[in-house]
C-alpha cells in the first residue's frame, strides 16, 4: 500500500460525512418516533392536544393553591385577594392541618412513633423473604430504612429517650445485616408479636403468650412428625396450641403481667384510621392469608376428592362474591354466626373477613406457581424417595413460592387499594372515611378535590413503587430460571 | 351413605343444642367495662363529628356524654363507634354498642320489627326542601316535575315518595350517598331541590358561600322525631338513657345550668329540683345508680338548652332556632315527665 | 374399595389407617369431613341461637311487600308501589347493564391502549403508559367519584340551553348547545339521548310482570337471521376459494343480507326518534341517563381497560419476534401483521386474564354504591335492607346472586376459551 505513488489514488480515507439533517439528532428522533406515518402524526397531535388540555385546565388551580389558612372561607378569601374575584385555587391548607388524620386516623398524637417504627420493622422483616440474604443489598436496604425512619420519627416529634432506643435497635439491625444477614430472619419471625405490641400496645406478655403457642406447635410437630406423619403431627400441635391459647395462656400471662408490668400504653383499634388502617388491614390480611392460601392451593391439587372439592368450593365461592359483601358480612352478619356474647371490634372482624377473602386469591396465585414448576421437579422428588410433605417442604414450595412472589405482591396492591372500601361499613379509611370527617367540620365543609388528590397521590406512589419492584423481581426470577 | 347419615345427625345435634343464654344487663356490662360504647354518625356537622384531635363533639354526642357521666361518673368514659345508615341498627342489636345517639327517626316498624326502643326525642325534625332562589318556586307544591337530590337508605326517600304521590305530582330522584355529596350536587345544579331534615338544610344553607340565594320552602312534609335508641328488652338500661335525657330537659326548665349547678344543689328549695339533684329522696337508686347521677349528667355539658346553644344553636355557624325544640313552657314540644 | 381389591392378601389392621399411606388418605378425609360438618353445624347452631335471642326469624316474605321508594334508573317499569322483590330485579338489571357495557368498552379501550403502548410513536406510547399506570395504581373508588364529580360539575345546567325571546332579539346564543346534531344533551343532571320509537307496535308480552317488547324481539330475530345467512354466504365463498383459488366478491351480498331486511322492517314499522326537548325544569323526551350510571361506566371501563391493556401487551410480547419478522418477510404490512398474525395468536394468552378482568369488573360494579348508583347492592343490599332490617336474608340473597353471576360468566368464558385453544395433535 505505502509504495503506491499513483496520484489518483487516495492515500488516506475520507472522514465519514455527516448524515443528512433529517437523519440525525432531534429531527431524526422526531421523524421516527412522532411523525413516521400519517396515522402516527395524527396520534401525536392528538396526544399533545390532550396533554395541553389537561394541563391548561388544572394548572392555574394548582398554582393558586393556599397552604396556610384555617378554614375553607379563608382559603376562598385569600385566592380572591391574590388572583382576583372568580379565580379558583386549591386549598391545601386543609391537608396542612389534617395530614396526621389522613396518615394515622385518631391514633394518639404523642404515640405516632409506634406505627412509624412498626412500618420500618415491617420493611426490614420482608428482607429475608425478598432479598435472599444478599449481604450488600440487605445492608443498603436496612441502612436506608433506618435513615428514613429517623427522619420520620423526628418529623412526628418523638421523645428523646424513645428516639435513642429506636436508633439503637436499628443500629443493631444494620450491623446484623452487615455481618450475618441470615439472622435477619429473626426480625421476620418476631415481627408479628412486635408489630402487634407497637400498634395496639398493652402488656408485653399477651403477644409473648401467643407466640408461645406457635412454639408449642413447632415442638409437638418435631417430636411427633416421624411417628405420626406431617398432617397428623401438625394437627396434634394445633390442638395443643389451641388448648394453650384458650385455657392456659391467660392464667400464665395474667400473673406474669402483674408480677412484671412491661408494656406500652394501650391503643384501641377504633383509633386506627387513614393509611395506618389501610396498611394494617392489607398487611395483616395478606400475611395471615399466606399459610391458608398455601394449604388451599395444595388442597386444590390434592388427590383426595373430598379435600379437593372443599378447596375448590371455598376458592370459587370467595372469588365469586364482591369484597363489599364480605365487608358487610363482617359488619352485619358475622355476629349471627359466632356464639352469643362473642365480641370482636369491627376492625378485627374486617381483618378476619378480608383475610378469608385474600386467602382465595393467594391460593390461586400459589396454584399458578405450583403449575409453573417443571414436572421433573416432582418426579425428582419422588425418585429421591421423599414423601409428600418432604417433597413439598424441600423441593416444591421453596421454588413455587419464589415464582409466586410477584403475584403475591400484585395481590397485595389490589388488596391495599380495596381497603378504601372499608369506609362503606363506617371505618375511617383515608379516601372516604377521613374525608367525610374532615368535611363534617364546619371549617372545611365544601372542600372537594384536595383530599382526593392528596390521597390518590399517596396511593399512586405506594402502589406504583410496589408494582415496579415486583416487575424487577419478576425479571430477576426469570433470569434465575434460565 | 355414611356421609348423609352423619350430616343429618350433626344437624339434629346442632338444632337440639339451641339454648338461649340469659343476657347480662347492659348497665352491669357498662359498669364492668368502665366505658360506655355509643354509636354515632360517621360525621354530621353539629350533631356528631370528630374534630382535628379526634374528639367527638356535637348535639347527639352530648347525650352519650351525659349518660356516661350519670352511669360512670366520667363524661369522657365514652367509646364512639361510627355507624352508617346501614350498620347502625345491627350494631345496636348485636350488642356492639350500648346505645345509639345518631339522628335516627322513631318509626313504628323500627320500634317493633327491628326490636329497638326509642327512649326519647331529643330533636323534633321534619323533612323540608331547599331550592335556588332564582328557580322562582315558593312552595313545595310547585315542584311538579322537578329533579330532587335525596340521600338513600333513610326515611326521607319514603316521605318524598309519599308526598309527591299524595299531591299527584311527579319527580326525578337523584340519589346521593351522603350529606356532603348532596350539598355538592345541589350546588352544582344537578338537582332543582335538595330535601333532607330541616335541621340539615339549615346547617347546609348556613355554610354556603351565597346563603342569601337559597331558600328553604315552608312545607315540612314529615315528622322526624330523632332520638337515642337502645336495644329492646333491657328496660332498666332504657330507663337510664331516657331519664338522663329528661334530667337535662328538666334542668333547663328549672334553670339549672352547668355554672350554677352546685349552688342550686346547695340552696334550692324547689322540691323537684332537690329530688333531681339528689339532695332529697333516692331517685337514682330506683334505676341502680347513685343519688347524684343527674347532677353529673348536667355537669357534663350543661342542660338541654345549653347543649343546644353550644352545638347547633343560633350562636353557632349552624344557627338553628329552637322552634319545636323549645321547652313546652315556651311553645315547644320538649316536655319532661315529673321527677317524682 | 378398589385399592383394597388390588392389594395382595394382607390383613387389614386398624393401625393401618394412620401408618399406611394407602389408607391414611381415607382417615384424613374422614377427619376433615367431620371437622367441616361440625363447623357448619356450629355456625348453624350459633345462627339459630342468635336469631332466637333477637326474636327474629329467617323470612323472605318482605320481598313481596311494598317497597315505597323510588329508583332513578329503571329498565323495567317500577314505581314506589312495586314490591321489594321487583326493586331487587331492577337493581340486578342495573348491575347487569353496567357490567355488559363496561366489559364491552373496557375491552375496546384495553386492546387499543395495549397495542398503542407498544407503538413506536414516542408520545403515544408514553401517554398510554401514563394512562395504564395511573389507573392501575389508584383505587377504583377514587376514579368513580372523580368521574361523577367531573360530569356533574363541568356539564352545563339545563337552564343554559334555554333560548329566550330576548336572546333571539339580541341575537345572542345560549350558553350551552346540544351535541351530535341536536340529538344528545349533556346536562349536569344526566345525559339525554334520543329514544327509538315506532308507530306500529306488534305488542308486548307480559312475562312475570316484566313487559317484553315484541317489536324489538322481531327486530332482534331479523338481525340474527341476517347474521346466519351471512355466515352461509361466507362459507360458500370459502368453499369456492378453496376449490378454484378465486374468492367471489361477497361484500355487497353481506351488507344487503345484514342490513336490508332490518331497514325495511324498521321503515315498515314507522321508526322515528324521540329527541330530548327542553321543557320546564329539565329536558323531557328521549332517555335520561343518570350521571351515576355514566360515571360508573366511564370509571370502571377505564380502570379495567388499564388492566386489560396490560394483559394485551403481555400477550403480544409473548408472541415470538420471529412471527413478526416472518410476516414482514412475506411482505405483509405492519397493521395487517398485527391483525392477521400477532393478535390471533396473542388472543390465546390474553383470554384467561381477560376472563378474570370481566369477573372483577362485574364484582366492582358494587362500588357504584359510593355515588349511589342503585344496582343490586343499592336496592337489595342498601335501601331494602335498611327499610326492612332483614340483613341476614338480604346479604345471603345478594351473595347467592353475585355468585351465580360470576359462575355464569366464568363458565361462558371457559367454553369460549376451550373453543379458541390451539388444537394440538
Amino acid at each position: 500500500m505505502s509504495n503506491n505513488n499513483a496520484s489518483f489514488v487516495r492515500t488516506e480515507m475520507l472522514g465519514s460525512q455527516e448524515p443528512p439533517t433529517s437523519e440525525r439528532g432531534a429531527i431524526k428522533w422526531v421523524r421516527e418516533n412522532l411523525f413516521s406515518s400519517a396515522l402516527n402524526s395524527i396520534l401525536t397531535l392528538l396526544g399533545v392536544a390532550a396533554i395541553y388540555l389537561i394541563i391548561s385546565g388544572s394548572l392555574p388551580w394548582f398554582l393558586h393553591g393556599v397552604w396556610n389558612a384555617s378554614s375553607m372561607g379563608e382559603c376562598r378569601q385569600i385566592v380572591a385577594d391574590n388572583y382576583g374575584e372568580g379565580a379558583s385555587g386549591a386549598c391545601w391548607a386543609m391537608i396542612h392541618e389534617r395530614w396526621h388524620q389522613y396518615m394515622f386516623g385518631f391514633y394518639p398524637r404523642e404515640l405516632y412513633w409506634r406505627p412509624v417504627t412498626a412500618f420500618a420493622l415491617m420493611i426490614v422483616s420482608l428482607a429475608p423473604v425478598l432479598y435472599y440474604n444478599n449481604r450488600r443489598t440487605d445492608t443498603v436496604m436496612t441502612g436506608v430504612v433506618s435513615v428514613l425512619l429517623m427522619l420520620a420519627l423526628w418529623g412526628v416529634n418523638t421523645p428523646g429517650s424513645v428516639f435513642a432506643a429506636v436508633f439503637l435497635l436499628f443500629a443493631v439491625i444494620v450491623a446484623v445485616a452487615r455481618v450475618a444477614p441470615k439472622y435477619l430472619v429473626w426480625v421476620t419471625i418476631l415481627f408479628p408479636a412486635v408489630g402487634f405490641l407497637l400498634l395496639w400496645g398493652g402488656s408485653v406478655w399477651s403477644p409473648v403468650g401467643a407466640m408461645a403457642g406457635f412454639v408449642l406447635i413447632g415442638i409437638t410437630y418435631s417430636l411427633t412428625k416421624d411417628r405420626l406423619g406431617v398432617p397428623v403431627g401438625t394437627g396434634v400441635g394445633v390442638i395443643i396450641a389451641s388448648i394453650w391459647w384458650l385455657f392456659i395462656q391467660s392464667h400464665v400471662t395474667g400473673p406474669l403481667a402483674s408480677a412484671m408490668n412491661l408494656g406500652f400504653e394501650k391503643v384501641d383499634s377504633d383509633q386506627f384510621g387513614g393509611f395506618l388502617l389501610a396498611f394494617v388491614i392489607g398487611v395483616t390480611a395478606i400475611s395471615a392469608s399466606l399459610p391458608v392460601g398455601i394449604l388451599l392451593a395444595l388442597g386444590r391439587r390434592s388427590d383426595m376428592p373430598l379435600i379437593k372439592a372443599l378447596s375448590v368450593g371455598f376458592i370459587e365461592f370467595i372469588r365469586g362474591v364482591p369484597l363489599i359483601t364480605m365487608l358487610f358480612t363482617a359488619s352485619l352478619l358475622l355476629q349471627y354466626f359466632l356464639p352469643p356474647q362473642t365480641k370482636f371490634d369491627l376492625i378485627l372482624r374486617v381483618i378476619i373477613l378480608v383475610t378469608v377473602f385474600s386467602a382465595a386469591y393467594i391460593a390461586e396465585v400459589i396454584r399458578g406457581g405450583l403449575a409453573a414448576l417443571p414436572k421433573g421437579q416432582y418426579e425428582a422428588a419422588d425418585a429421591l424417595g421423599l414423601d409428600y410433605w418432604q417433597a413439598q417442604r424441600l423441593i416444591i414450595m421453596p421454588q413455587a413460592l419464589k415464582i409466586s412472589i410477584p403475584g403475591i405482591v400484585s395481590s397485595f396492591i389490589g388488596l391495599f387499594k380495596d381497603t378504601t372500601l372499608v369506609a362503606l361499613v363506617g371505618l375511617a379509611d383515608p379516601l372516604q372515611g377521613i374525608t367525610k370527617i374532615v368535611r363534617a367540620d364546619i371549617n372545611w365543609k365544601g372542600i372537594y378535590w384536595e383530599p382526593y388528590i392528596f390521597v390518590g397521590l399517596i396511593f399512586f406512589v405506594v402502589c406504583f413503587s410496589m408494582s415496579r419492584y415486583s416487575m424487577y423481581l419478576e425479571n430477576k426470577l426469570k433470569r434465575d430460571h434460565r | 351413605m355414611k356421609k348423609s347419615v352423619f350430616l343429618g345427625a350433626a344437624t339434629v345435634a346442632g338444632l337440639l343444642a339451641v339454648a338461649v343464654s340469659a343476657q347480662a344487663s347492659t348497665l352491669d356490662d357498662v359498669k364492668a367495662r368502665g366505658e360506655l360504647i355509643c354509636g354515632v354518625n360517621t360525621g354530621l356537622t353539629g350533631f356528631g363529628a370528630p374534630d382535628a384531635n379526634g374528639n367527638y363533639q356535637g348535639f347527639d354526642v352530648a347525650i352519650c356524654q351525659a349518660v356516661a357521666a350519670a352511669v360512670l361518673g366520667d363524661p369522657a368514659a365514652v367509646k364512639y363507634v361510627p355507624t352508617t345508615g346501614e350498620t347502625r341498627f345491627t350494631a345496636l342489636a348485636s350488642g356492639e354498642v350500648d346505645m345509639l345517639a345518631r339522628n335516627s327517626t322513631w318509626t313504628f316498624s323500627r320500634d317493633n320489627d327491628l326490636k329497638l326502643d326509642f327512649v326519647a326525642v331529643n330533636y323534633y325534625d321534619g323533612q323540608g326542601f331547599m331550592v335556588h332562589k332564582d328557580l322562582g318556586v315558593s312552595s313545595a307544591k310547585e315542584l311538579d316535575g322537578a329533579t330532587i337530590c335525596i340521600q338513600t337508605g333513610t326515611t326521607t326517600e319514603l316521605n318524598l315518595a309519599d308526598f309527591f304521590k299524595a299531591n299527584g305530582m311527579s319527580y326525578t330522584p337523584v340519589t346521593v350517598a351522603d350529606d356532603s355529596e348532596a350539598q355538592r350536587q345541589y350546588l352544582a345544579g344537578a338537582c332543582d331541590a335538595f330535601t333532607t331534615d330541616a335541621s340539615g338544610l339549615a346547617a347546609t344553607r348556613a355554610t354556603l358561600p351565597d346563603a342569601e340565594n337559597h331558600i328553604i320552602l315552608p312545607e315540612i312534609i314529615s315528622k322526624e322525631p330523632l332520638g337515642p335508641v337502645v336495644r329492646h328488652g333491657d328496660n332498666n338500661w332504657g330507663d337510664i338513657v331516657r331519664w338522663t335525657y329528661y334530667a337535662l330537659v328538666t334542668a333547663e326548665e328549672k334553670g339549672i345550668t352547668q355554672a350554677n349547678l352546685d349552688e342550686t344543689a346547695a340552696t334550692s328549695t324547689d322540691p323537684e329540683t332537690r329530688r333531681l339533684l339528689g339532695v332529697d329522696g333516692d331517685l337514682g337508686a330506683m334505676m341502680g345508680l347513685d343519688a347524684e347521677w343527674a347532677k353529673r349528667a348536667i355537669a357534663a355539658n350543661g342542660n338541654y338548652g345549653e347543649i343546644f346553644a353550644s352545638t347547633i344553636g343560633e350562636a353557632t355557624p349552624i344557627g338553628l332556632a329552637r322552634g319545636l325544640n323549645a321547652l313546652w313552657t315556651q311553645g315547644g314540644l320538649q316536655y319532661a315527665p315529673p321527677f317524682r | 374399595m378398589a385399592i383394597a381389591a388390588t392389594t395382595p392378601k394382607e390383613t387389614f389392621r386398624l393401625s393401618m389407617l394412620i401408618y399406611d399411606t394407602r389408607y391414611r388418605s381415607y382417615t384424613i378425609q374422614f377427619v376433615v369431613l367431620v371437622l367441616f360438618v361440625a363447623f357448619l353445624a356450629w355456625l348453624l347452631n350459633n345462627t339459630i341461637i342468635n336469631l332466637a335471642a333477637k326474636d327474629k326469624d329467617i323470612n323472605f316474605s318482605f320481598l313481596f311487600q311494598r317497597a315505597g321508594y323510588d329508583l332513578d334508573q329503571q329498565l323495567i317499569p317500577y314505581t314506589n308501589d312495586s314490591t321489594h322483590g321487583r326493586a331487587l330485579f331492577v337493581g340486578l338489571l342495573n348491575t347487569l347493564i353496567v357490567a355488559v357495557f363496561g366489559c364491552f368498552f373496557a375491552t375496546i379501550i384495553g386492546v387499543v391502549a395495549g397495542v398503542l403502548r407498544l407503538s413506536h410513536n414516542w408520545v403515544v406510547s408514553r401517554l398510554m403508559t401514563v394512562y395504564v399506570e395511573t389507573f392501575r395504581n389508584i383505587p377504583l373508588l377514587l376514579w368513580i367519584i372523580l368521574a361523577f364529580v367531573i360530569l356533574s360539575e363541568t356539564a352545563p345546567s339545563p337552564r343554559d340551553f334555554k333560548v329566550t325571546d330576548e336572546m333571539v332579539a339580541a341575537g345572542t346564543e345560549p350558553a350551552a348547545h346540544m351535541i351530535l346534531w341536536d340529538t344528545v344533551a349533556i346536562t349536569n343532571r344526566g345525559t339525554n339521548i334520543p329514544m327509538p320509537y315506532v308507530d306500529h307496535h306488534i305488542g308486548t308480552l307480559n312475562f312475570l310482570d316484566v313487559p317484553f317488547n315484541l317489536t324489538v324481539a322481531v327486530a332482534l330475530l331479523i338481525v340474527l337471521a341476517g347474521g346466519y345467512v351471512n355466515r352461509i354466504i361466507n362459507r360458500r365463498a370459502q368453499v369456492i376459494q378453496e376449490t378454484t383459488g378465486v374468492r367471489p366478491t361477497t361484500w355487497w351480498q353481506s351488507i344487503l343480507v345484514l342490513f336490508g331486511p332490518l331497514v325495511v322492517y324498521l321503515w315498515a314499522m314507522g321508526l322515528h326518534w324521540d329527541l330530548p326537548v327542553l321543557g320546564g325544569f329539565n329536558f323531557a323526551g328521549g332517555i335520561n341517563v343518570a350521571h351515576s350510571f355514566t360515571a360508573l361506566l366511564i370509571a370502571i371501563s377505564l380502570y379495567t381497560g388499564a388492566f386489560i391493556a396490560e394483559a394485551v401487551r403481555g400477550g403480544i410480547l409473548a408472541i415470538s419476534r420471529g412471527q413478526t419478522e416472518a410476516a414482514f418477510a412475506l411482505g405483509v404490512r405492519p397493521g395487517r401483521t398485527m391483525q392477521l398474525v400477532i393478535l390471533p395468536q396473542a388472543l390465546r394468552v390474553i383470554i384467561p386474564p381477560l376472563i378474570s378482568q370481566y369477573l372483577n369488573l362485574t364484582k366492582n360494579t358494587t362500588l357504584g354504591m359510593a355515588i349511589s348508583y342503585l344496582d343490586l347492592k343499592g336496592t337489595l343490599g342498601g335501601i331494602t335492607l335498611n327499610q326492612t332490617g332483614r340483613e341476614l336474608e338480604c346479604m345471603l340473597l345478594m351473595m347467592a346472586i353475585y355468585l351465580t353471576l360470576s359462575l355464569i360468566i366464568s363458565s361462558m368464558m371457559n367454553v369460549y376459551n376451550t373453543a379458541m385453544k390451539l388444537k394440538e395433535r
